[in-house]
Protein backbone atom coordinates (compact mmCIF):
# COMPACT_ATOMS: atom_id res chain seq x y z
CA UNK A 1 0.00 0.00 0.00
CA UNK A 2 2.64 2.01 1.05
CA UNK A 3 4.54 1.43 -2.47
CA UNK A 4 1.62 1.96 -4.26
CA UNK A 5 0.98 5.51 -2.65
CA UNK A 6 4.48 6.52 -3.06
CA UNK A 7 4.57 5.60 -6.68
CA UNK A 8 1.26 7.72 -7.30
CA UNK A 9 2.60 10.41 -5.56
CA UNK A 10 5.25 10.87 -8.02
CA UNK A 11 3.21 10.80 -11.11
CA UNK A 12 0.91 13.43 -9.39
CA UNK A 13 4.05 15.58 -8.83
CA UNK A 14 5.09 15.16 -12.32
CA UNK A 15 1.93 16.65 -13.34
CA UNK A 16 3.27 20.52 -11.72
CA UNK A 17 6.44 20.72 -14.07
CA UNK A 18 4.87 18.77 -16.92
CA UNK A 19 1.71 19.32 -17.43
CA UNK A 20 0.55 17.34 -20.04
CA UNK A 21 2.02 13.71 -18.46
CA UNK A 22 -0.53 11.82 -18.54
CA UNK A 23 -3.29 14.02 -18.85
CA UNK A 24 -5.42 12.50 -21.93
CA UNK A 25 -5.15 8.94 -19.92
CA UNK A 26 -5.45 9.31 -16.66
CA UNK A 27 -5.29 13.00 -15.55
CA UNK A 28 -4.18 14.63 -11.99
CA UNK A 29 -7.76 14.49 -11.05
CA UNK A 30 -7.32 10.31 -10.72
CA UNK A 31 -3.80 10.36 -10.20
CA UNK A 32 -4.58 12.24 -6.82
CA UNK A 33 -7.28 10.04 -5.48
CA UNK A 34 -5.34 7.13 -5.54
CA UNK A 35 -2.18 8.86 -4.05
CA UNK A 36 -3.78 9.73 -1.23
CA UNK A 37 -6.42 6.81 -1.05
CA UNK A 38 -3.46 4.55 -0.63
CA UNK A 39 -1.47 6.64 1.81
CA UNK A 40 -4.52 6.86 4.34
CA UNK A 41 -5.27 3.32 3.43
CA UNK A 42 -1.64 2.39 4.72
CA UNK A 43 -1.60 4.33 7.54
CA UNK A 44 -5.07 3.10 8.79
CA UNK A 45 -4.08 -0.49 7.78
CA UNK A 46 -0.70 0.29 9.15
CA UNK A 47 -1.90 1.62 12.67
CA UNK A 48 -4.49 -1.45 13.12
CA UNK A 49 -1.65 -3.84 12.08
CA UNK A 50 0.29 -2.08 15.00
CA UNK A 51 -2.91 -2.70 17.61
CA UNK A 52 -3.55 -6.35 16.61
CA UNK A 53 0.13 -7.52 16.32
CA UNK A 54 0.23 -5.19 19.71
CA UNK A 55 -3.02 -6.96 21.75
CA UNK A 56 -1.40 -10.31 20.30
CA UNK A 57 2.02 -10.00 22.14
CA UNK A 58 0.55 -8.51 24.98
CA UNK A 59 -2.42 -10.78 24.94
CA UNK A 60 -2.36 -13.81 23.16
CA UNK A 61 -4.42 -16.15 25.36
CA UNK A 62 -7.78 -13.43 24.38
CA UNK A 63 -7.02 -12.55 21.06
CA UNK A 64 -9.39 -13.73 18.30
CA UNK A 65 -7.78 -14.62 15.03
CA UNK A 66 -11.04 -15.41 13.02
CA UNK A 67 -12.46 -12.37 13.81
CA UNK A 68 -8.94 -10.27 12.97
CA UNK A 69 -8.94 -12.52 9.96
CA UNK A 70 -12.82 -11.28 8.81
CA UNK A 71 -12.07 -7.74 9.54
CA UNK A 72 -8.95 -8.15 6.92
CA UNK A 73 -11.37 -9.89 4.31
CA UNK A 74 -13.25 -6.71 4.79
CA UNK A 75 -10.17 -4.23 3.68
CA UNK A 76 -9.46 -6.19 0.96
CA UNK A 77 -12.60 -5.92 -0.16
CA UNK A 78 -12.55 -2.14 0.45
CA UNK A 79 -9.22 -2.00 -1.33
CA UNK A 80 -10.33 -3.76 -4.27
CA UNK A 81 -13.56 -1.55 -4.55
CA UNK A 82 -11.87 1.65 -4.34
CA UNK A 83 -8.73 0.88 -6.51
CA UNK A 84 -11.91 -0.58 -9.32
CA UNK A 85 -13.99 2.86 -8.98
CA UNK A 86 -10.91 5.22 -9.25
CA UNK A 87 -9.80 2.67 -12.54
CA UNK A 88 -13.48 3.63 -13.96
CA UNK A 89 -13.39 7.26 -12.90
CA UNK A 90 -16.29 6.54 -10.55
CA UNK A 91 -16.35 9.28 -8.31
CA UNK A 92 -18.51 10.69 -5.99
CA UNK A 93 -17.00 10.90 -2.47
CA UNK A 94 -15.19 14.00 -1.01
CA UNK A 95 -11.86 14.75 -0.45
CA UNK A 96 -9.42 12.27 0.38
CA UNK A 97 -11.88 9.79 0.29
CA UNK A 98 -13.21 10.14 -3.56
CA UNK A 99 -14.36 6.96 -4.37
CA UNK A 100 -17.88 6.22 -4.94
CA UNK A 101 -19.29 5.72 -1.25
CA UNK A 102 -20.58 2.68 -1.40
CA UNK A 103 -16.98 1.19 -0.90
CA UNK A 104 -17.17 2.84 2.54
CA UNK A 105 -19.29 0.03 3.90
CA UNK A 106 -16.91 -2.44 3.61
CA UNK A 107 -14.32 0.22 6.24
CA UNK A 108 -17.72 1.17 8.27
CA UNK A 109 -18.16 -2.29 8.91
CA UNK A 110 -14.54 -3.75 9.19
CA UNK A 111 -14.03 -0.83 12.40
CA UNK A 112 -17.35 -2.20 14.08
CA UNK A 113 -15.93 -5.55 14.00
CA UNK A 114 -12.28 -3.78 15.07
CA UNK A 115 -14.74 -2.12 18.12
CA UNK A 116 -15.74 -5.47 18.68
CA UNK A 117 -12.86 -7.51 18.68
CA UNK A 118 -10.73 -4.79 20.24
CA UNK A 119 -13.55 -4.63 23.35
CA UNK A 120 -13.86 -8.28 24.00
CA UNK A 121 -9.98 -8.35 24.76
CA UNK A 122 -9.74 -4.90 26.36
CA UNK A 123 -12.79 -5.48 28.74
CA UNK A 124 -10.74 -8.51 30.49
CA UNK A 125 -8.24 -6.28 31.52
CA UNK A 126 -7.52 -4.56 34.52
CA UNK A 127 -6.07 -1.09 35.00
CA UNK A 128 -5.31 0.05 31.62
CA UNK A 129 -1.79 0.92 30.32
CA UNK A 130 -1.99 4.46 28.72
CA UNK A 131 -1.69 2.57 25.19
CA UNK A 132 -4.86 0.95 25.83
CA UNK A 133 -7.01 3.90 25.95
CA UNK A 134 -5.49 5.50 23.01
CA UNK A 135 -6.27 2.75 20.97
CA UNK A 136 -9.57 2.45 22.12
CA UNK A 137 -10.02 6.37 21.45
CA UNK A 138 -8.50 6.06 18.01
CA UNK A 139 -11.34 3.15 17.01
CA UNK A 140 -14.10 4.64 18.92
CA UNK A 141 -13.39 7.83 17.16
CA UNK A 142 -12.47 6.71 13.59
CA UNK A 143 -15.72 5.10 13.65
CA UNK A 144 -17.68 8.28 14.89
CA UNK A 145 -15.74 11.07 12.31
CA UNK A 146 -15.97 8.03 9.51
CA UNK A 147 -20.24 8.12 9.65
CA UNK A 148 -20.24 11.64 10.02
CA UNK A 149 -17.95 11.94 6.90
CA UNK A 150 -21.25 10.48 5.01
CA UNK A 151 -23.40 12.77 6.50
CA UNK A 152 -23.39 14.84 3.11
CA UNK A 153 -25.32 11.81 1.80
CA UNK A 154 -28.34 13.52 3.55
CA UNK A 155 -29.53 16.64 1.47
CA UNK A 156 -29.94 18.69 5.31
CA UNK A 157 -26.73 18.86 5.46
CA UNK A 158 -25.68 19.00 1.98
CA UNK A 159 -28.44 22.30 1.36
CA UNK A 160 -26.13 24.30 3.39
CA UNK A 161 -22.60 24.86 2.00
CA UNK A 162 -20.85 26.18 5.04
CA UNK A 163 -22.44 24.04 7.85
CA UNK A 164 -21.33 20.87 5.25
CA UNK A 165 -17.60 22.38 4.59
CA UNK A 166 -17.68 23.24 8.69
CA UNK A 167 -18.41 19.10 9.33
CA UNK A 168 -16.19 18.22 6.34
CA UNK A 169 -13.69 19.79 8.40
CA UNK A 170 -14.62 18.63 11.38
CA UNK A 171 -14.07 14.98 10.02
CA UNK A 172 -11.01 15.58 8.87
CA UNK A 173 -9.35 16.61 11.75
CA UNK A 174 -10.99 14.02 13.79
CA UNK A 175 -9.94 11.80 11.23
CA UNK A 176 -6.18 12.33 11.72
CA UNK A 177 -6.37 12.65 15.53
CA UNK A 178 -8.32 9.30 15.43
CA UNK A 179 -5.48 7.72 13.71
CA UNK A 180 -2.84 9.55 15.73
CA UNK A 181 -4.02 8.01 19.21
CA UNK A 182 -3.77 4.77 17.40
CA UNK A 183 -0.10 5.40 16.59
CA UNK A 184 1.00 6.88 19.47
CA UNK A 185 -0.55 4.13 21.61
CA UNK A 186 1.97 1.53 19.20
CA UNK A 187 5.00 4.41 20.41
CA UNK A 188 4.49 3.96 23.50
CA UNK A 189 3.92 0.00 23.27
CA UNK A 190 6.89 0.06 21.26
CA UNK A 191 9.06 2.26 23.79
CA UNK A 192 7.40 -0.08 26.25
CA UNK A 193 9.16 -2.87 25.26
CA UNK A 194 12.56 -1.11 24.30
CA UNK A 195 13.25 0.58 27.50
CA UNK A 196 12.04 -2.38 29.35
CA UNK A 197 9.80 -0.90 31.35
CA UNK A 198 6.19 -1.68 31.77
CA UNK A 199 5.14 1.62 33.81
CA UNK A 200 5.86 4.66 31.35
CA UNK A 201 2.08 3.49 30.55
CA UNK A 202 0.91 4.06 33.38
CA UNK A 203 2.45 6.80 35.30
CA UNK A 204 0.07 10.57 35.56
CA UNK A 205 2.01 12.21 32.99
CA UNK A 206 1.21 9.78 30.58
CA UNK A 207 -2.32 9.78 31.03
CA UNK A 208 -2.39 13.64 31.28
CA UNK A 209 -0.51 13.85 27.52
CA UNK A 210 -3.09 11.31 26.48
CA UNK A 211 -6.06 13.86 27.55
CA UNK A 212 -4.75 16.54 26.61
CA UNK A 213 -4.31 14.76 23.02
CA UNK A 214 -7.87 13.68 23.35
CA UNK A 215 -9.11 17.42 23.83
CA UNK A 216 -6.92 18.64 20.67
CA UNK A 217 -8.89 15.71 18.75
CA UNK A 218 -12.02 16.44 19.79
CA UNK A 219 -12.20 20.72 19.53
CA UNK A 220 -9.02 21.79 17.88
CA UNK A 221 -10.06 21.33 14.30
CA UNK A 222 -11.49 24.87 13.77
CA UNK A 223 -7.92 25.83 13.40
CA UNK A 224 -8.68 24.59 9.68
CA UNK A 225 -11.35 26.65 8.77
CA UNK A 226 -10.59 30.26 10.21
CA UNK A 227 -11.02 31.51 6.64
CA UNK A 228 -14.64 29.99 5.93
CA UNK A 229 -17.72 32.36 7.17
CA UNK A 230 -18.72 30.14 9.79
CA UNK A 231 -19.92 30.44 13.50
CA UNK A 232 -17.20 32.90 15.75
CA UNK A 233 -17.33 30.44 18.79
CA UNK A 234 -15.85 27.51 16.19
CA UNK A 235 -13.13 29.44 15.67
CA UNK A 236 -12.44 30.50 18.58
CA UNK A 237 -12.42 27.29 20.40
CA UNK A 238 -10.22 25.73 17.59
CA UNK A 239 -7.81 28.74 18.33
CA UNK A 240 -8.12 28.63 22.13
CA UNK A 241 -7.68 24.57 21.89
CA UNK A 242 -5.13 24.70 19.42
CA UNK A 243 -2.91 26.55 21.60
CA UNK A 244 -2.65 24.27 24.38
CA UNK A 245 -0.52 22.10 22.13
CA UNK A 246 2.23 24.19 23.26
CA UNK A 247 2.46 22.15 26.39
CA UNK A 248 3.50 19.41 24.07
CA UNK A 249 5.89 21.41 22.51
CA UNK A 250 7.38 22.42 25.36
CA UNK A 251 7.58 18.87 27.15
CA UNK A 252 9.45 17.47 23.73
CA UNK A 253 12.13 20.28 24.35
CA UNK A 254 12.08 19.20 27.81
CA UNK A 255 12.48 16.24 27.19
CA UNK A 256 15.52 16.27 24.85
CA UNK A 257 17.99 16.30 27.71
CA UNK A 258 17.43 13.16 29.13
CA UNK A 259 16.61 11.21 25.84
CA UNK A 260 19.90 12.03 24.80
CA UNK A 261 21.75 9.37 26.89
CA UNK A 262 18.91 7.15 25.79
CA UNK A 263 20.09 8.10 21.99
CA UNK A 264 23.57 7.24 22.61
CA UNK A 265 22.77 3.65 24.23
CA UNK A 266 20.45 2.76 21.60
CA UNK A 267 21.40 4.41 18.63
CA UNK A 268 22.64 1.35 16.98
CA UNK A 269 19.09 -0.29 17.21
CA UNK A 270 17.05 0.16 14.14
CA UNK A 271 13.59 0.21 15.34
CA UNK A 272 14.53 3.13 18.42
CA UNK A 273 16.25 5.01 15.30
CA UNK A 274 12.60 5.43 13.44
CA UNK A 275 10.74 6.24 16.92
CA UNK A 276 13.82 8.88 17.61
CA UNK A 277 13.10 10.21 13.36
CA UNK A 278 9.56 10.29 14.51
CA UNK A 279 10.18 12.28 17.58
CA UNK A 280 11.99 14.77 15.50
CA UNK A 281 9.01 15.05 13.09
CA UNK A 282 6.47 15.74 15.85
CA UNK A 283 9.04 18.44 17.35
CA UNK A 284 8.90 19.78 13.59
CA UNK A 285 5.31 19.26 12.73
CA UNK A 286 3.85 20.53 15.78
CA UNK A 287 5.91 23.67 15.78
CA UNK A 288 4.58 24.28 12.62
CA UNK A 289 1.03 22.99 13.64
CA UNK A 290 0.67 25.41 16.35
CA UNK A 291 2.10 28.52 14.24
CA UNK A 292 -0.36 27.37 11.44
CA UNK A 293 -3.17 27.73 14.06
CA UNK A 294 -2.63 31.38 15.23
CA UNK A 295 -5.00 33.06 12.86
CA UNK A 296 -2.51 36.41 12.06
CA UNK A 297 -0.15 33.76 10.52
CA UNK A 298 -2.70 31.49 9.10
CA UNK A 299 -3.94 34.05 6.78
CA UNK A 300 -0.70 33.78 5.01
CA UNK A 301 -0.37 29.93 4.82
CA UNK A 302 -3.75 29.27 4.44
CA UNK A 303 -4.45 27.05 1.07
CA UNK A 304 -0.75 27.06 0.32
CA UNK A 305 1.55 23.94 0.05
CA UNK A 306 2.61 24.85 3.54
CA UNK A 307 -0.63 23.00 4.46
CA UNK A 308 1.10 19.93 1.97
CA UNK A 309 3.97 20.34 3.55
CA UNK A 310 2.31 19.68 6.84
CA UNK A 311 0.52 16.69 5.56
CA UNK A 312 3.25 14.87 3.83
CA UNK A 313 5.78 15.99 7.10
CA UNK A 314 3.27 14.00 9.72
CA UNK A 315 1.69 10.94 7.39
CA UNK A 316 5.50 10.17 6.24
CA UNK A 317 7.81 11.92 9.41
CA UNK A 318 5.38 10.70 12.59
CA UNK A 319 2.90 8.21 11.36
CA UNK A 320 5.46 6.21 8.31
CA UNK A 321 8.15 5.96 11.11
CA UNK A 322 6.30 5.04 13.69
CA UNK A 323 4.63 1.58 11.64
CA UNK A 324 8.41 1.00 10.49
CA UNK A 325 9.46 0.99 13.82
CA UNK A 326 6.95 -1.35 14.84
CA UNK A 327 7.57 -3.64 11.79
CA UNK A 328 11.22 -3.32 12.61
CA UNK A 329 10.56 -4.20 16.25
CA UNK A 330 8.28 -7.33 15.96
CA UNK A 331 8.22 -8.43 12.35
CA UNK A 332 11.94 -8.33 10.71
CA UNK A 333 14.36 -11.55 11.50
CA UNK A 334 18.26 -9.47 12.45
CA UNK A 335 19.83 -11.87 10.43
CA UNK A 336 21.69 -10.38 6.79
CA UNK A 337 25.07 -8.90 7.35
CA UNK A 338 23.86 -6.67 3.91
CA UNK A 339 21.17 -5.08 5.63
CA UNK A 340 22.89 -3.69 8.90
CA UNK A 341 25.42 -2.51 6.41
CA UNK A 342 22.91 -0.65 3.84
CA UNK A 343 19.45 0.06 6.00
CA UNK A 344 21.64 2.79 8.17
CA UNK A 345 22.75 4.52 4.29
CA UNK A 346 18.87 4.66 3.48
CA UNK A 347 17.92 5.55 6.82
CA UNK A 348 19.46 8.64 6.05
CA UNK A 349 18.57 9.14 3.02
CA UNK A 350 14.99 9.00 3.56
CA UNK A 351 15.61 11.60 6.21
CA UNK A 352 17.60 13.77 4.10
CA UNK A 353 15.08 13.56 1.18
CA UNK A 354 12.24 14.20 3.71
CA UNK A 355 13.78 17.34 4.84
CA UNK A 356 14.31 18.15 1.48
CA UNK A 357 10.87 17.63 0.54
CA UNK A 358 9.55 19.83 3.39
CA UNK A 359 11.34 22.49 2.83
CA UNK A 360 10.65 22.90 -0.98
CA UNK A 361 6.82 22.82 -0.71
CA UNK A 362 7.32 25.03 2.46
CA UNK A 363 9.20 27.70 0.34
CA UNK A 364 6.71 27.22 -2.23
CA UNK A 365 3.41 27.53 0.12
CA UNK A 366 4.79 30.90 1.33
CA UNK A 367 5.57 32.09 -2.02
CA UNK A 368 2.09 31.45 -2.84
CA UNK A 369 0.37 33.11 0.27
CA UNK A 370 2.80 36.35 -0.69
CA UNK A 371 0.77 35.93 -4.13
CA UNK A 372 -2.72 35.57 -2.29
CA UNK A 373 -2.00 38.69 -0.40
CA UNK A 374 -0.62 40.63 -3.07
CA UNK A 375 -2.18 43.52 -4.90
CA UNK A 376 -2.17 43.88 -7.93
CA UNK A 377 -1.95 40.04 -8.13
CA UNK A 378 -0.20 38.05 -11.16
CA UNK A 379 -2.37 35.73 -13.17
CA UNK A 380 -2.72 32.53 -10.76
CA UNK A 381 -0.52 30.42 -13.62
CA UNK A 382 2.08 32.75 -13.67
CA UNK A 383 2.16 31.98 -9.86
CA UNK A 384 2.64 28.56 -10.27
CA UNK A 385 4.90 28.85 -13.31
CA UNK A 386 7.51 30.97 -10.41
CA UNK A 387 7.29 28.56 -8.42
CA UNK A 388 8.41 25.70 -10.97
CA UNK A 389 11.95 25.20 -9.01
CA UNK A 390 10.57 24.47 -5.86
CA UNK A 391 8.49 22.15 -7.34
CA UNK A 392 11.55 20.64 -9.12
CA UNK A 393 13.21 19.97 -6.48
CA UNK A 394 9.74 18.62 -4.29
CA UNK A 395 10.05 15.81 -7.10
CA UNK A 396 13.80 15.17 -6.80
CA UNK A 397 13.49 14.61 -3.02
CA UNK A 398 10.56 12.84 -3.70
CA UNK A 399 12.87 9.78 -6.07
CA UNK A 400 14.71 9.91 -3.04
CA UNK A 401 11.60 9.33 -0.52
CA UNK A 402 10.30 6.62 -2.86
CA UNK A 403 13.75 4.99 -3.01
CA UNK A 404 14.52 5.05 0.47
CA UNK A 405 11.57 3.71 1.63
CA UNK A 406 11.23 1.15 -1.75
CA UNK A 407 14.13 -0.71 0.02
CA UNK A 408 13.00 -0.94 3.52
CA UNK A 409 9.80 -2.26 2.15
CA UNK A 410 11.67 -4.40 0.36
CA UNK A 411 14.14 -5.59 3.74
CA UNK A 412 10.98 -6.05 5.69
CA UNK A 413 9.26 -7.77 3.22
CA UNK A 414 12.21 -10.34 2.57
CA UNK A 415 13.07 -10.94 5.91
CA UNK A 416 9.62 -10.67 7.58
CA UNK A 417 9.01 -13.42 10.62
CA UNK A 418 5.05 -13.54 9.22
CA UNK A 419 6.61 -15.36 5.91
CA UNK A 420 8.81 -17.85 7.57
CA UNK B 1 -9.59 -0.05 33.72
CA UNK B 2 -9.02 2.70 36.14
CA UNK B 3 -12.06 4.77 37.54
CA UNK B 4 -10.33 8.28 36.94
CA UNK B 5 -9.74 7.93 33.20
CA UNK B 6 -13.05 6.52 32.59
CA UNK B 7 -15.11 9.64 34.11
CA UNK B 8 -12.63 12.59 32.44
CA UNK B 9 -13.00 10.18 29.20
CA UNK B 10 -17.05 10.01 29.17
CA UNK B 11 -17.07 14.26 30.33
CA UNK B 12 -15.05 14.98 27.28
CA UNK B 13 -17.22 12.82 25.22
CA UNK B 14 -20.46 14.50 26.23
CA UNK B 15 -19.00 17.72 25.47
CA UNK B 16 -17.83 16.56 22.19
CA UNK B 17 -21.07 15.25 21.24
CA UNK B 18 -23.12 18.46 22.38
CA UNK B 19 -20.33 20.86 19.98
CA UNK B 20 -21.03 17.99 17.16
CA UNK B 21 -24.84 18.43 17.58
CA UNK B 22 -24.76 22.46 17.60
CA UNK B 23 -23.36 22.17 14.10
CA UNK B 24 -25.38 19.64 13.51
CA UNK B 25 -28.13 21.92 14.24
CA UNK B 26 -27.13 24.72 12.43
CA UNK B 27 -29.03 25.01 9.31
CA UNK B 28 -32.25 24.78 11.36
CA UNK B 29 -31.79 28.76 12.23
CA UNK B 30 -30.77 29.65 8.76
CA UNK B 31 -33.06 31.61 6.24
CA UNK B 32 -32.44 30.37 2.80
CA UNK B 33 -31.02 32.59 -0.03
CA UNK B 34 -32.85 33.60 -2.47
CA UNK B 35 -30.00 34.09 -4.52
CA UNK B 36 -29.47 30.27 -6.20
CA UNK B 37 -31.96 27.01 -5.97
CA UNK B 38 -30.59 25.05 -3.01
CA UNK B 39 -32.05 21.57 -4.57
CA UNK B 40 -29.95 22.63 -7.85
CA UNK B 41 -27.01 23.72 -6.12
CA UNK B 42 -27.21 20.75 -3.53
CA UNK B 43 -27.54 18.32 -6.75
CA UNK B 44 -24.15 20.60 -8.45
CA UNK B 45 -22.31 19.63 -4.86
CA UNK B 46 -22.73 16.61 -6.16
CA UNK B 47 -21.51 16.87 -9.66
CA UNK B 48 -18.09 18.54 -8.25
CA UNK B 49 -17.56 15.77 -6.56
CA UNK B 50 -18.63 13.22 -9.39
CA UNK B 51 -16.04 14.99 -11.49
CA UNK B 52 -13.47 15.20 -8.78
CA UNK B 53 -13.26 18.84 -9.22
CA UNK B 54 -11.63 18.63 -5.80
CA UNK B 55 -8.63 17.40 -6.29
CA UNK B 56 -7.34 20.30 -8.34
CA UNK B 57 -9.48 23.54 -6.80
CA UNK B 58 -10.13 24.91 -3.90
CA UNK B 59 -13.40 26.69 -1.96
CA UNK B 60 -12.20 28.69 0.57
CA UNK B 61 -8.64 27.46 0.02
CA UNK B 62 -9.41 23.99 0.68
CA UNK B 63 -8.95 21.31 -1.69
CA UNK B 64 -6.76 21.21 -4.40
CA UNK B 65 -3.51 23.10 -5.30
CA UNK B 66 -3.33 22.81 -8.94
CA UNK B 67 -5.59 24.72 -9.84
CA UNK B 68 -7.11 28.23 -8.63
CA UNK B 69 -9.51 28.54 -5.83
CA UNK B 70 -13.08 28.65 -6.96
CA UNK B 71 -15.54 29.78 -4.42
CA UNK B 72 -15.90 33.49 -6.37
CA UNK B 73 -15.32 32.55 -9.84
CA UNK B 74 -18.28 33.37 -11.31
CA UNK B 75 -18.69 37.13 -9.66
CA UNK B 76 -15.06 37.79 -11.65
CA UNK B 77 -15.55 39.80 -14.93
CA UNK B 78 -16.08 36.95 -18.23
CA UNK B 79 -15.97 34.19 -15.33
CA UNK B 80 -20.19 33.04 -16.02
CA UNK B 81 -22.01 30.23 -17.20
CA UNK B 82 -20.46 30.82 -20.46
CA UNK B 83 -17.05 30.89 -19.01
CA UNK B 84 -17.65 27.35 -16.94
CA UNK B 85 -18.94 25.45 -19.86
CA UNK B 86 -15.96 26.66 -22.36
CA UNK B 87 -13.10 25.55 -19.64
CA UNK B 88 -15.62 22.29 -19.25
CA UNK B 89 -15.61 21.77 -22.85
CA UNK B 90 -12.38 22.55 -24.19
CA UNK B 91 -10.16 21.75 -20.92
CA UNK B 92 -6.87 24.05 -20.30
CA UNK B 93 -3.05 23.29 -19.75
CA UNK B 94 -3.23 20.63 -16.95
CA UNK B 95 -6.72 20.18 -17.36
CA UNK B 96 -8.65 17.53 -19.30
CA UNK B 97 -11.62 17.58 -21.37
CA UNK B 98 -14.90 16.71 -19.04
CA UNK B 99 -18.04 15.76 -20.74
CA UNK B 100 -20.74 17.10 -18.55
CA UNK B 101 -24.69 16.80 -19.36
CA UNK B 102 -26.52 20.40 -19.96
CA UNK B 103 -28.49 19.41 -16.30
CA UNK B 104 -24.80 18.81 -14.69
CA UNK B 105 -23.70 22.05 -16.20
CA UNK B 106 -26.29 24.05 -14.71
CA UNK B 107 -26.37 21.96 -11.41
CA UNK B 108 -22.87 23.10 -10.88
CA UNK B 109 -23.57 26.40 -11.96
CA UNK B 110 -26.02 27.02 -9.20
CA UNK B 111 -23.31 25.29 -6.60
CA UNK B 112 -20.89 27.77 -7.57
CA UNK B 113 -23.42 30.46 -7.32
CA UNK B 114 -24.10 29.61 -3.67
CA UNK B 115 -20.13 29.16 -3.11
CA UNK B 116 -20.11 32.65 -3.92
CA UNK B 117 -23.30 34.08 -2.44
CA UNK B 118 -21.59 32.50 1.13
CA UNK B 119 -18.82 34.65 1.22
CA UNK B 120 -15.29 36.00 0.11
CA UNK B 121 -12.46 33.40 -0.28
CA UNK B 122 -10.00 36.28 -1.17
CA UNK B 123 -7.34 36.70 1.88
CA UNK B 124 -6.89 40.43 0.89
CA UNK B 125 -10.64 40.55 2.04
CA UNK B 126 -9.85 39.91 5.21
CA UNK B 127 -8.23 40.69 8.59
CA UNK B 128 -7.17 39.74 11.86
CA UNK B 129 -9.14 41.67 14.30
CA UNK B 130 -7.81 42.71 18.32
CA UNK B 131 -8.71 39.49 19.38
CA UNK B 132 -6.55 37.65 17.13
CA UNK B 133 -9.01 36.02 14.98
CA UNK B 134 -9.52 36.30 11.39
CA UNK B 135 -12.68 38.21 10.02
CA UNK B 136 -14.03 39.95 7.12
CA UNK B 137 -12.55 42.92 6.35
CA UNK B 138 -15.53 45.86 6.18
CA UNK B 139 -13.41 48.69 4.99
Amino acid sequence: MLACALIFGLLSSFIYVFPHFLKEQIGFHTLRPFHVSYALLWIILGATGCVYCGLNIRFQKLFNQRAAMLQWLLWLIAFVGITYSYLIKDFGGREYWEFNPKWALPIALAWILFLFNFFSIALKIKNWPVYLWMWMTGILFFLFAFTENYLWLFPYFREHFITDMTIQWKVNGSLVGAWNQLLYGTAFFVMDRISGTKDTGKSKLAFAMYFLGLFNLMFNWGHHIYTLPTSTYIKYVGYAVSMTEWVFFIKIIYNWRSSLSDVKKHYHYFPYRFIMASDFWVFVNMGQAILMSIPALNIYTHGTHVTVAHAMGTTIGINTMIILAFCFEYLYEYKTKLSSRVLPIFFWILQGSLLLFYMSLNIAGLKKGQWQLSDPQIPFSMMMQSLQPYFILFIVAGVGILIALSIFIFVLLKNSKVFR
Amino acid sequence: MNIKPKYYFILLSLAFIVYSFSIYLKPLHLSPNSNFSITEASEGRLVWQKYNCQSCHQLYNLGGYLGPDLTNVISQPGKGKEFLKAMLNAGSKQMPVFQLSNQEINQLYEFLKSTNASGTADPRELKVNNYGMIERNEN
